[in-house]
């Protein structure tokens, strides 16, 4: 599998890059190389092999369901770029 | 006036308790030579009164008898880690001045040890780089150079090369490290220091930027093996923060050191005699065979079938994890913003476009890709299933030996910009260290000696799943019998 432009355009939108048409440009090739690598993978044989999902497996533990934290508002809000009435701002989303 | 900067945390720690020296002269020495190191770029932020601060509090505890386990010890912490109102940007313009209003676990189970900090480290941005070349504060240059007459600025590694390069120039005499795939082992190994990579779970994830969670595990690198052991021992500890922490007893790893390896078998992959690797490698490889025979251990041919797919299975799995973990920089709750074009999408995409650097952005793509719909299953659930057939290597191969010797990198340090355009050369530098980052285990990097141009090469120890214990007691071995006592010679 290879990618193209468009594809380059579709995931830099999924992944919410802007990207110039020079950088996507540049992106395709960079990309191809890469999963071009990764697909030697395509030569072992998983069958039956199920996806590992913890690496050391010891269960996931359970906690109660209670709020141990909290009232830090002004802490939380702290870094904000942009903060008001002890919310976070952000652009206009509804005109 | 004692020179302190050459010393071991052991020898610092021990001649603190007895009164030859007070922390505060420790302290102080360690923040002239920060402050004259500028060159390296090896700190982002200098916290001299924190180190100070922590110094006189040792030295009161000293009079008072309430000494803790790193009284008197100052430390560099990577710039991964969040501390509390200091600038904390994972070497990324995207978190430039993040003040976080908490402390990471690990950092602050050291502060709780009584150490001080000199300082944050600089590192490969989000920890994606194997040269320290990926951070936004510009790379780190090693200390080392080589002996050819050039004056070549050289690599220190990556990530944590900050942190590599301050304990071989004596600007810390231990730090913090994250190795999600090689970021402690190699920059160790160029540098001519030892490093442990723990089981994963051992320290917490908590408050430490995530790259690629299930990788993701902090250690501590230091000049010697017993200094890594006390340090490993302040950073470990259950965490229930972090939903992957181990709920175990911290070992006693100080006080059961030793270098006796009788009964032991120690495996040797064959899969690990790649071509293209100098001979020097290989040769130091050989004697870190003959080292461990002599501390008793028994060398056996093992075989780890899958290791050439470790590197490209990790090629999927850590940006995977990366792209889902690095949404959250969104210009919103942190870090920059731009104001973009087109609203809060448009804002979103105008952040991260000038937050982000290159490489950070190539692994965000690649992890977005294989994670997309009608890509996940050959891709990501592929490289899941590759990996269970690595672990489950290292678990037939732990049926023959106990413990696992390999190179820690492909090569000495390398030059500055010698690899940059080439992505895939740049993650072929962690071919070794990779396969055991994949299988959760505990790995090791201790200095075994120096190539032709005079440049530090490390030997890798590979354990079983929580034995960490066996690791520091190889490395030790090795120590003791490589007898490493260069240092780079000071021209910063």
């Amino acid at each position: 599998m290879s990618v193209d432009t468009a594809t380059v355009r579709h995931i830099a939108r999924l992944a919410r890059l802007k990207m110039s048409d020079a950088e996507v440009e540049a992106m395709v090739p960079e990309l191809n190389n890469i999963l071009g690598w990764v697909e030697q993978l395509g030569e072992v044989d998983t069958d039956g092999v199920e996806p590992l999902t913890a690496v050391i497996d010891l269960g996931l533990r359970l906690r109660d369901d209670r709020v141990t934290d909290g009232g830090i508002q002004d802490e939380v809000l702290a870094n904000a770029p942009e903060a008001q009435h002890g919310f976070f701002a952000v652009p206009k989303v509804i005109e | 006036m004692t020179e302190l900067t050459r010393r071991t945390i052991t020898e610092l720690r021990d001649g603190f308790r007895s009164g030859d020296f007070s922390a505060r002269e420790i302290a102080e020495q360690f923040n002239a030579a920060v402050a004259g190191a500028r060159a390296l770029n090896a700190y982002t932020v200098e916290t001299p009164n924190d180190a100070l601060a922590a110094a006189d509090t040792a030295d009161a505890a000293r009079v008072s008898g309430d000494l803790q386990p790193l009284s008197g010890i100052p430390l560099g912490i990577k710039d991964l880690f969040a501390t509390a109102g200091v600038d904390t940007t994972a070497g990324s313009n995207i978190l430039a001045g993040f003040k976080p209003p908490y402390e990471s676990t690990v950092s602050g189970n050291l502060r709780r040890a009584g150490a001080g900090m000199l300082g944050k480290l600089n590192m490969d941005e989000f920890a994606m780089g194997s040269s320290n070349e990926t951070s936004a504060y510009g790379p780190v240059l090693s200390p080392w150079k080589r002996n050819d007459g050039g004056n070549a600025a050289l690599t220190p590694g990556g990530s944590s090369g900050g942190s590599a390069a301050a304990v071989a120039a004596g600007l810390a005499p231990g730090v913090t490290g994250t190795d999600t795939g090689g970021s402690i082992r190699q920059p160790a190994a160029f540098t001519g220091i030892s490093g442990i990579k723990p089981t994963y779970g051992r320290c917490s994830r908590w408050g430490i930027v995530a790259f690629a969670s299930s990788l993701d595990q902090a250690g501590p690198m230091a000049r010697t093996v017993r200094d890594c052991a006390i340090l490993l021992e302040a950073m470990a500890g259950f965490d229930p923060k972090d939903s992957t922490s181990l709920d175990l007893a911290v070992p006693r790893w100080e006080a059961g050191l030793s270098s006796d390896l009788k009964g032991k078998r120690v495996g040797i992959p064959t899969e690990y005699r790649i071509k293209g690797v100098p001979d020097e490698i290989n040769a130091l490889w050989d004697q870190g065979i003959e080292w461990l025979r002599d501390a008793g251990a028994e060398p056996v041919e093992i075989s780890l079938p899958h290791t050439k797919y470790a590197l490209p299975t990790y090629y999927i799995i850590a940006p995977a994890e990366a792209s889902s973990n690095l949404a959250r920089y969104d210009g919103v709750r942190y870090g920059r913003r731009e104001a973009g074009e087109g609203g809060l999408e448009g804002m979103y995409s105008a952040t991260r476009a000038a937050g982000f650097g290159a490489e950070v952005k190539r692994r965000i793509m690649i992890g977005t890709y294989v994670l997309s719909a009608g890509f996940y299953d050959a891709y990501f659930n592929k490289a899941q299933r590759v990996r269970a057939l690595i672990k489950q290597d290292f678990r037939a191969a732990f049926e023959q030996c106990d413990l696992i010797l390999t190179p820690t990198a492909p090569s000495a340090a390398f030059g500055l910009g010698e690899k940059l355009a080439d992505p895939i050369a740049m993650y072929l530098n962690d071919v070794f260290a990779v396969p055991a980052s994949l299988a959760g285990l505990p790995a090791m990097s201790v200095p075994g000696g120096l190539d032709d141009l005079g440049l530090p090469l490390g030997l890798q120890i590979i354990g079983r799943e929580l034995d960490e214990q066996g690791v520091l007691i190889a490395g030790l071995a090795i120590e003791e019998r490589a007898g490493f006592s260069a240092r780079p010679e000071k021209w910063w």
